[in-house]
């Protein structure tokens, strides 16, 4: 099986002349069969990148939204050996790339080269890591070399030159640009910090420098497409998933997208 | 290994020092494992304390506060009632921390990291508590200071600790129930990070036990090294040899990280941590993290850690709010590690005994936190009586690391000593001041 990569998928966004569409779900909201649906619903409708988030019990980085969707999951009784049924699920019905969001904690319990063996078997692309940076990350970056996965580390608005150009230098696929001090939710308007940490990214050299929290709105993904590589929308998903079902999300995805 | 000579002056450190363990790492454990967001302000913390440990200026104000503010040196007191009838005639020392002001050891690190936050131009703090004891000397050191302060508490404890919350909003400082997750410490710092993150600009986080992401464990031991520090200094002046075991409690380890230090170079001193069992930890309502936790990454910190076969923090089960944490501080993991300290599981009915026996042979009422350590070295002593040692030459040191204030609610109930009409007077006046606390906090979060 060929895996669609993150890198290809932008490549190809680019080459259209607009910026890639990144959409974020938890796995398992609001149960598995229903979170591959939902997936699959994404890339019906415009968008090039999914990125599955591992429920997790202490998720410091998202706000309230998905920390409920994430605990309904676990409540739910999801097992992260099912990430790879979910990603293959995907794989299997889309032309996506499939990326994973997962804090570290349960990649290490499993164990770095295991998880990422089992991934890449399931059609993945690669790990998005909330609270894994380079600097902590040799096992990673030895394990994705030998899987080749995409390294998807963060660079923030407060993040020296020096640490925006060691997150680069380790990344691959693209670099999440995280566009404010704070946690992850849908806000009305975006943050202003948000050009100049892609900015940053592209003078470091990173070919891809995508931008992700608080992006709800199709004028978000335009506003921000006029300078960033792709666009990132995680919570606006999440709520239009646990108020409308897999049919709201598809028309947030083509409302999105510009195809709607 | 050091002479006490010569690591007493902190000075000559020889490669077999355990005592000044600088991080980033400790052994296997500790590091960094947190957003990138955060970065920039812990490289910014290191920087400043790493000027600020050789400012002589800083070193003056530190001691000056410890002195004149805190009441330091906290005595060492003989507990020679509680020795004969509990510990087999095996002389026992209580290192006075509940004397500090504010009732606890956690004073020694809210001084010393709230001049860091002043030096670092900040100007509110943020705090995670659990007892309540970092929250209330968090708060007072805002207000000290004149920094704004807000802290974190996990719901089910603002109902526990009821009377801290009070405490901590008298001294000027706003409080925030946390209610996702379990409700306690973990998620009170969960909390803490995410306001962390969003307000790094002008926010220290108070961090309030010896865990978490680089510098925070070699920072917070930094501020309380002074206990173990003036207790051996103490124990020498007052038996003429070092102690043959030094106790403490475990949760994050703050207070065990400041006693032990003062005592990890010198070999003949047997170190012991007594981590919270709760119902036993043959059970799943225990905190006993060393003793049956796994290696995992939290908090910032990698070190041992409650989890699941999945990876996710199991939920901690204590009488005592203060040690009811699923982690522990990476320092500790690695002495675990080396066999330099021994971590054993104390129940919540071990601890409770321990609480009254004090109580009754000695008239000091010890926080639940601290009776862990006193039962601890209740069983550590008749372990040595029926090894053979004799008695009154053999020396245990064990941190009091807070006064019960705070417990005796708790206790009262445990014990069965509230008339039931005073009882239902109790329970109505918990009610209201938990409606009253839900009340604010639904509006500061609001307010976020």
């Amino acid at each position: 099986m060929t895996r669609v990569m993150s890198a290809a998928k932008i490549a190809a966004a680019r080459a259209e002349g607009r910026p890639a569409l990144i959409g974020y779900l938890p796995a398992g909201f609001p149960d598995v069969p229903t979170s591959i649906d939902a997936a699959v619903a994404l890339a019906e409708n415009g968008v090039d990148i999914i990125e599955i988030g591992i429920p997790y019990s202490d998720p410091v980085m998202d706000g309230q939204v998905i920390q409920e969707a994430t605990v309904h999951a676990l409540a739910n009784g999801f097992k992260v050996s099912q990430i790879f049924d979910i990603v293959r699920g995907i794989t299997e019905r889309t032309d996506v790339a499939v990326m994973v969001m997962t804090y570290w904690n349960p990649v290490l319990r499993l164990g770095v080269d295991e998880f990422s063996r089992r991934f890449a078997e399931a059609g993945g692309a690669g790990l998005i890591t909330p609270d894994l940076v380079p600097d902590e990350a040799t096992e990673w970056i030895e394990a994705s070399t030998k899987y080749d996965l995409e390294r998807v580390f963060l660079i923030a608005p407060s993040s020296t030159e020096a640490r925006v150009q060691r997150t680069v230098d380790a990344s691959s696929g693209f670099v999440y640009c995280v566009s404010l001090m704070g946690v992850t939710g849908a806000r009305s308007s975006v943050s202003s910090a948000a050009q100049a940490v892609v900015e940053a990214a592209h003078k470091a050299g990173a070919e891809n420098a995508c931008v992700g929290l608080g992006v709800s709105r199709r004028e978000h993904v335009e506003q921000i497409g006029a300078y960033a590589d792709g666009v990132i929308v995680g919570t606006a998903l999440v709520a239009a998933l646990r108020d409308g079902g897999v049919a709201a999300v598809g028309e947030l995805a083509a409302q999105l997208s510009g195809r709607a | 290994m050091s002479t006490p000579e010569n690591s007493a002056q902190g000075q000559s450190i020889d490669a077999q020092s355990l005592r000044h363990a600088s991080g980033p790492y400790f052994g296997a454990y500790g590091g960094r494992w947190m957003p990138e967001s955060l970065m920039a302000a812990m490289d910014e913390l290191n920087e400043t304390f790493e000027a600020a440990k050789k400012d002589p200026e800083f070193i003056a104000e530190v001691k000056d506060l410890n002195k004149n503010y805190s009441g330091r040196p906290s005595l060492l007191t003989e507990a020679k009632r509680f020795s004969e009838q509990y510990c087999g005639g095996v002389r026992i020392f209580l290192k006075r921390e509940d004397l500090n002001h504010t009732g606890s050891h956690k004073i020694n690190n809210v001084l010393g990291q709230a001049l860091l936050a002043k030096r670092m131009g900040k100007t509110r703090i943020i705090a995670e508590t659990g007892a309540g004891q970092h929250g209330v000397a968090s708060a007072t050191a805002a207000a000290l200071m004149g920094l704004e302060c807000v802290v974190y508490m996990g719901a089910e404890d603002t109902r526990r600790q009821a009377l801290n919350v009070a405490r901590m909003r008298l001294l000027g400082a706003t409080v925030i129930p946390v209610t996702v997750g379990s409700q306690t410490l973990k998620d009170a710092i969960n909390e803490a990070l995410r306001d962390w993150v969003a307000n790094v600009e002008n926010t220290h986080y108070l961090l309030g036990t010896a865990a978490g992401g680089a510098p925070f464990p070699a920072m917070v031991r930094y501020f309380h090294e002074v206990i173990g520090d003036e207790a051996r200094e103490q124990i020498l002046a007052q038996t003429g040899r070092l102690p043959d075991a030094v106790t403490a409690c475990i949760g994050g380890g703050s207070n065990a990280i400041g006693i032990f230090h003062g005592f990890l170079d010198d070999p003949s001193v047997e170190i012991y941590g007594f981590e919270a069992g709760g119902d036993g930890v043959d059970t799943d309502r225990h905190a006993a993290t060393i003793t049956l936790g796994r290696p995992g990454v939290l908090h910032g910190a990698k070190s041992y850690l409650m989890q699941d076969e999945d990876g996710q923090t199991v939920e901690s089960h204590s009488i005592s709010a203060g040690l009811d944490y699923p982690g522990v501080g990476p320092e500790h993991a690695y002495l675990s590690d080396i066999g330099r300290v021994s971590y054993e599981p104390v129940t919540d009915t071990e601890a409770m005994d321990a609480f009254k026996a004090l109580c009754r042979t000695e008239g000091i009422l010890p926080a639940i936190e601290s009776a862990h350590a006193l039962a601890g070295t209740i069983r550590l002593a008749q372990r040595k009586v029926a090894e053979g040692v004799v008695p009154e030459e053999t020396i245990i040191i064990a941190n009091l690391s807070g006064r019960g204030d705070k417990d005796v609610g708790t206790a009262a109930a445990w014990f069965n000593m509230i008339d039931e009409q005073d009882a239902e007077a109790e329970i109505n006046a918990a009610n209201s001041q938990n409606s009253g606390a839900q009340n604010s906090g639904s509006q500061n979060s609001e307010e976020k």
